[in-house]
């Protein structure tokens, strides 16, 4: 049995962020029910990556929104919104992220929702938190990642502002929402009692970085140096740390001892005896590896690396990484079942109890395609 | 109350990956005691991130362990491991990142800590998975980023692999533990049943690529390119991008082209009428957005584009951002205090519940700190 069976979460949240929450919770036994605006359905739908759509809905609306169950209802039709409520009366959870001030005008912002349900956990998500100048800003990924400093820890001194390539602050955003709505939900356990838990993108963006902003912070406000040297890979870490073209492809080298590395490598790093060069002296050093390890293949310096128990590893595609022993051993592709009758391979949740895991075959629904099964069974109507 | 109150965990693990997940839970309430090796510690303490010291010990370390408590007991010695057994027969959640079999050997495994406190939630970060030709490997964050396909989808198209530049995976695997452990708490807090929970950063780092790789797949196995320039998403169309402006940098996020060229005044852009071209001929729209922001200043475009609801920002460092009135207001940072008096800045937890920030005032503990307490509170006496 997984962990959340029994669970009820309904989600009116709409796009990546509580979404992906929604999914971790479902991956985790939680009946997770979209609450959709009728046809339309939630604004994901329509928003595509590379073009694709699936059946009428991005592919990646069906990545986020697997194994979950659709409900449509307009939440400005009275009789929809009475539904709603009585819906809301049996939930354990319920997520939204509109921008502040929409639930209130709806009437299910968390101080009504809670008359319904005095017992509810109450998630939302917002981009800047809900007071201060950007509080009605648009929360979207690449803007909170520009605005929070994360763009000048990637690529080189030269390369400008380099964003993370995944909409990272959408999931780490979901990643806290999940924890957030676990933990109230243990507190409930205990109290009886509503909880409201509150996460934003920039929130969550900065707690990505807490290791760099508390070095920031604690040594003079000295703002992060990236590398010269393509492949620089933390702006905080010394040589080698980084990727480095070969012969034939590209070779990665994770903290090591320098001087051993040189060693191994047949490098002379004598005037690198001080520890501290390895940091201060970052980009000449780097310039050294780079041209010894051109001469070689990723192959030839692997086994010769691995040998010596240096820490490194070659640089693969998904065409190359999908095609390992190493990743086909995991059994991470979801097949998910769609109405058409078409199998959509995904992946399944990163997550395993008790030796198992945590799969499910269910596709993400149409808008309202579960409205008249849940409808009966909570009778609504 | 803050909701993990009451809940012990005991947690074995060193670096980034799981200590992450037990600092979640000690902000969450939790009461958090680090097993560390007398003399040395988690090996953290003397990671050092460009050189920075801090009362002794590596930034990163006071960073990752702030709210936690320290326990110096050798899981070799055998008046220990009574000691720790006698803590683990009280702990609500067990947890570690050693590679596979390190438990087995040293019996802390799940079996057999589940023979002395049947209902434990046990959590386990591995690097490759328990199996398989990789689980020996090193559970390396920049080695994982670059197995599995993470350093193709960042930079411009001619960079070569670009990392993104934080331990990304661990932090990952630890958020994905964090996640499966409060999944089964409160399941034990239900039904009083423990659980194991196991992780790996291969598979948060695949999880993180969940929409890239399902669209490999449907894609027919496609290799996806980077843009030329400006890309902030290998499989966003244009705008989808970071530009240079006169005096700095400019975010744009989704938009319609021929929209954008009108606000903008750039005749160019007009042509790209269909929706489809904003991806096809992304290269080109971009090149010419890139050559037209740089005729004016940041605020001068931000003036424009806001006012129209086009999704665009300022892009700032962590000095600009920290002066920032909208930083402020979020009351993100926080002072904490170690035992000894010394006091450091760090971010609090990013959680908000029933309105309030969750802050805590507690620093990271130095190494064995909390043995005369701990021992006291299991054997009644020092």
């Amino acid at each position: 049995m997984k962990p959340l069976e029994g669970l009820l979460v309904l989600e009116f949240a709409q796009f990546m962020a509580a979404p992906t929450a929604g999914l971790k919770l479902a991956d985790l036994g939680a009946r997770v029910i979209k609450i959709e605006r009728p046809i339309k359905g939630e604004g994901g739908r329509q928003i595509a990556i590379k073009n694709l759509f699936v059946d009428g809905d991005s592919l990646v609306f069906h990545t986020i929104n697997r194994n979950k169950e659709s409900y449509a209802a307009d939440l400005k039709n009275p009789e929809d919104l009475e539904r709603v409520k009585k819906l809301i009366a049996h939930a354990d959870v319920m997520t939204h992220n509109f921008r502040p001030g929409v639930m209130e005008k709806i009437g299910l912002d968390y101080e009504q929702a809670i008359k319904i349900n005095p017992k509810l956990v109450y998630g939302i998500v917002t981009g800047y938190g809900n007071k201060g100048p950007w509080a009605n800003k648009p929360g979207q990924d690449l803007l909170v990642q520009s605005l929070s400093g994360l763009t000048w820890l990637s690529g080189t001194s030269k390369s400008g502002p380099t964003p993370f390539g995944l909409a990272t602050a959408d999931m780490i955003c979901g990643h806290h929402l999940t924890q957030g709505i676990l933990a109230a939900l243990i507190k409930r356990a205990k109290t009886q009692k509503s909880v409201l838990v509150e996460v934003s993108l920039l929130e969550s963006i900065l707690d990505l970085q807490f290791e760099v902003i508390t070095s920031f912070l604690n040594d003079g406000n000295k703002l992060p140096q990236r590398g010269s040297e393509a492949g620089t890979a933390h702006a905080y870490l010394s040589a080698p740390y980084g990727i480095y073209k070969t012969k034939d492809a590209y070779l990665a080298l994770a903290m090591g001892n320098l001087l051993f590395i040189g060693e191994t490598l047949k490098i002379d790093f004598s005037a690198y005896q001080d520890k501290a060069s390895w940091f201060t002296q970052r980009d000449e050093i780097t310039q050294l590896l780079a041209s010894r390890i051109q001469e070689e293949s990723t192959s030839y310096w692997i086994d010769l690396l691995n040998s010596k128990g240096i820490w490194c590893s070659p640089i693969f595609n998904y065409q190359q990484f999908l095609n390992q022993e190493a990743y086909k051993v995991l059994g991470f592709d979801q097949e998910l079942d769609l109405p058409t009758g078409e199998i959509l391979k995904g992946t399944r949740s990163p997550i395993q109890i008790n030796r198992e895991k945590l799969y499910s075959r269910k596709a993400a629904p149409k808008a309202g395609a579960e409205t008249e099964l849940i409808n009966q069974q909570f009778n609504l109507i | 109350m803050k909701p993990l109150e009451d809940y012990l965990v005991v947690d074995f693990s060193q670096f980034l990956s799981a200590p992450s997940a037990s600092l979640k839970l000690a902000d969450l309430g939790a009461r958090v005691i680090k097993i560390e090796r007398p003399e040395t510690g988690d090996i953290c303490r003397h990671l050092y991130t460009s050189n920075v010291v801090l009362n002794g010990e590596s930034t990163v370390f006071h960073a990752i362990n702030r709210n936690k408590e320290s326990l110096a007991l050798d899981i070799k010695n055998d008046g220990d491991r009574e000691k720790i057994w006698k803590l683990i027969e009280k702990a609500d959640v067990v947890m570690h990142n050693f590679r596979p079999g390190v438990m087995e050997r040293l019996g802390f495994d799940y079996e057999s800590v589940k023979a002395k406190n049947p209902t434990v939630v046990y959590g386990e970060i591995s690097g490759y998975g328990t199996e398989g030709p990789w689980k020996d490997l090193p559970g390396q964050d920049l080695l994982l980023q670059s197995l599995t396909g993470i350093t193709w989808l960042n930079g411009n198209k001619n960079d070569g692999p670009v990392p993104m530049g934080l331990s990304i995976v661990d932090m990952l695997a630890g958020a994905n533990l964090a996640n499966g452990i409060l999944a089964c708490l409160l399941r034990k807090t239900l039904k009083n049943e423990g659980a194991l929970v196991q992780v790996s950063m291969i598979e948060s780092a695949l999880d993180f690529q969940f929409e890239a790789i399902t669209t490999f797949y449907k894609d027919g196995g496609q290799l996806q390119e980077r843009t030329a320039s400006n890309s902030a998403h290998a499989y966003l169309g244009a705008p989808y991008g970071i530009y240079q402006t006169q005096n700095g940098y400019l975010a744009l996020a989704m938009g319609s082209i021929p929209v954008l060229g009108k606000l903008l005044s750039c005749e160019a852009l007009l042509a790209y009428e269909q929706m489809a071209e904003a991806y096809d001929k992304r290269d080109e729209i971009k090149d010419i957005l890139a050559n037209h922001l740089k005729t004016q200043d940041t605020v001068y475009w931000l003036n424009i584009l806001e006012p129209a609801d086009i999704w665009c920002a300022d892009v700032m460092d962590w000095e600009r951002l920290f002066q920032h009135e909208a930083f402020k207001v979020l009351d993100m940072v926080q002072t904490v205090k170690m035992s000894d008096g010394f006091e450091y800045e760090t971010t609090r937890s990013p959680i908000r519940l029933d309105g309030e920030v969750i802050k805590s005032a507690k620093g990271s503990p130095i190494l064995g700190e909390d043995n005369a307490k701990i021992i006291k509170e299991l054997y009644g006496k020092i």
